[in-house]
């Protein structure tokens, strides 16, 4: 299997007001391959958000390397790295501009990493198409491509944000406790969707839950965090042995000190 | 002294039309106007006396103006200074600009030509409010072609929700410098077209102008709200043209017009407070519809 992404010896140490430091990615190494599947647990403070922020650029690591298809992209800037990775926020705010329309938002991210003209937009010429995109969501987002997405519901606005992630087939796809805020039903819904939507266009992605049943349920390899580093990596197989009891203990057991 | 009040609204709508590109859209109070204003005026009216034609002159202090906004812009986002300060910098800074293209403090365009001299048949002040309206109609027209162009999109983008939109891969510093810029060549516009109107040019005219811009835009969105982008834009036009004509009002009423900032500042502060004045007394006096409570 081909390497996408290979983490060597990411480390990210901030400075407390006290002047202590507090590392917080602790020489993470990782490789994620084409096609992989996985999904991240670990407790609060763990790293995982920093991971990833790590990955898409959003915070600068303070050593080690980071390598998209074999090629240094540490010093990358993250709207550089916008045109590879595409990334699902817990806020339903996060992944919309909130006085653009549905369309628009669209529209934005279908110009992913792509320069963008001094020419008109052709919001029209690309309405039908969004119209069945949004369609096969089945929440009724096709009914509201020209509201306001501030006006929308959380669900609504996740799944926006997804199929906006999605749409140019990012190489890598980031989902960061993406289901959290909403309700159990619509949080099922949309974690079939994601499923469906990873499968259907075969993308390679890594997902933040604290859902231990969506871990299990999904993807193909799951880790766990713990204090920076990466406690446990379970490849298909191991995974597939793996029960919730399983996981409840480990999780019990790994997750002590920082836990809540 | 009505068309007069009404030629003055739709000059200064220019300003309030540039404070809406970058205070409203990129959520920036953006302080160099009361900078790149005067600065229009000193460079437009320099030009003239030294000779050059009063549109190039007026063009002249566009460029002068985006120049100042390049400057702001890029302390704040290569310089890491907040926009309020650097906004206040090159504010005070640009005052020693004026006085060195100036050589003085103020400079008269007596019996020099203006921009407004082709429609001089036209009864006093009209030939302003027909310049007026056209470079109006042309503003506006530019502004909107630009918003609904790709580059437009992700400049309203960067202002709605910046973190998805360098997630987009939206490069958000090279919106903020082109947003300050802009904004600044149309404040500096603005204030050659005053500067020929009033017809001289003042180092210290920029103080206060923020306020007058503001009011016209906050007047706009007390009165309409809900409005498209293009509505926006007019409205804004009728928000200034009422601002003057609030002033005049009060003018007309006898108060001394060497304290007329005061009551620039209290008719801005009355319409800020609208919104919360009008929860308070329960009723709404402009759509007349109840507050729900």
């Amino acid at each position: 299997m081909k390497a996408l992404l290979q983490l060597e010896k990411v480390t990210k140490i901030i400075q407390n007001e006290s002047d202590t430091n507090n590392t917080i990615l602790d020489q993470v190494d990782l490789t994620i391959h084409k096609g992989d599947f996985i999904t991240v647990l670990g407790g609060n403070g763990a790293g995982k958000s920093t991971l990833f922020n790590s990955i898409t650029g959003s915070a600068s690591v303070t050593s080690g390397q980071i390598k998209l298809n074999g090629k240094n992209m540490t010093n990358w800037q993250e709207e550089k790295r916008a045109g590879f990775i595409g990334r699902v926020f817990q806020d339903p705010k996060m992944g919309t501009a909130p006085r653009m329309t549905v369309a628009e938002n669209l529209l934005l991210a279908l110009k992913r990493g792509q320069k963008r003209y001094l020419l008109p937009r052709k919001l029209k010429e690309n309405k039908e198409y969004f119209e069945k995109l949004c369609g096969s969501v089945g929440n009724g987002l096709e009914n509201h491509l020209d509201t306001p997405t501030g006006h929308l519901s959380g669900g609504q606005r996740q799944s926006l944000s997804l199929l906006m992630t999605t749409l140019t087939q990012p190489e890598l796809l980031l989902l960061d406790e993406h289901t959290a805020a909403l309700d159990p039903k619509t949080s099922k819904r949309l974690m079939t969707l994601t499923n469906q939507m990873i499968e259907e266009k075969q993308l390679t992605c890594m997902m933040i839950t604290h859902r231990m049943e969506d871990a299990l349920t999904y993807g193909n390899r799951l880790i766990l965090m713990e204090n920076g580093k990466i406690k446990l990596d379970l490849n298909q197989e191991e995974k597939a042995k793996l029960t919730l009891e399983d996981l409840f203990v480990l999780f019990e057991k790994r997750d002590m000190s920082a836990a809540v | 002294m009505l068309i007069s009040a009404i030629a003055q609204g739709f000059l200064w709508a220019i300003l309030g039309i540039g404070i809406f590109t970058t205070y409203r859209i990129l959520k920036f109070p953006d302080l160099t106007v009361e900078g790149s204003f005067p600065l229009g005026s000193a460079v437009a009216v320099t030009a003239i006396v030294s000779g050059i034609n009063p549109v190039l002159a007026t063009i002249l202090a566009i460029i002068a103006g985006m120049g100042a906004g390049l400057v702001t812009s890029l302390l704040y986002t290569k310089g890491k200074v907040p926009v309020i300060l650097s906004g206040i910098l090159v504010m005070s800074g640009l005052h020693s600009v004026m006085l060195f293209v100036m050589q003085r403090p103020n400079l008269s365009l007596l019996n020099q030509p203006r921009i407004y001299d082709a429609f001089n048949a036209l009864p006093n002040y009209f030939d302003v409010v027909i310049v007026g309206i056209g470079v109006l109609i042309l503003v506006i027209s530019s502004i909107l072609f630009f918003f609904y162009t790709s580059v437009g999109q992700a400049y309203i983008a960067t202002g709605d929700n910046e973190s998805m939109a360098r997630s987009l891969g939206i490069q958000t510093d090279n919106m903020k410098i082109l947003g300050l810029v802009l904004s600044n060549g149309i404040f500096a516009l603005s204030g050659a077209l005053v500067a020929q109107s009033n017809g001289y040019a003042d180092v210290n005219g920029g103080t206060g102008v923020i306020v007058i811009g503001l009011a016209s835009l906050i007047i706009a969105e007390v009165m309409f709200k809900e409005v498209t982008l293009g509505e926006r834009l007019l409205t804004i036009v009728i928000g200034s043209v009422l601002y003057q004509l609030l002033i005049l009002g009060v003018i007309r009423l006898g108060f001394d017009t060497t304290y007329i900032r005061i009551f620039s500042s209290t008719i801005l502060a009355v319409f800020l407070m609208t919104p919360q004045l009008r929860k308070g007394l329960k009723l709404d006096m402009f759509s007349g519809k109840e507050e729900s409570v």
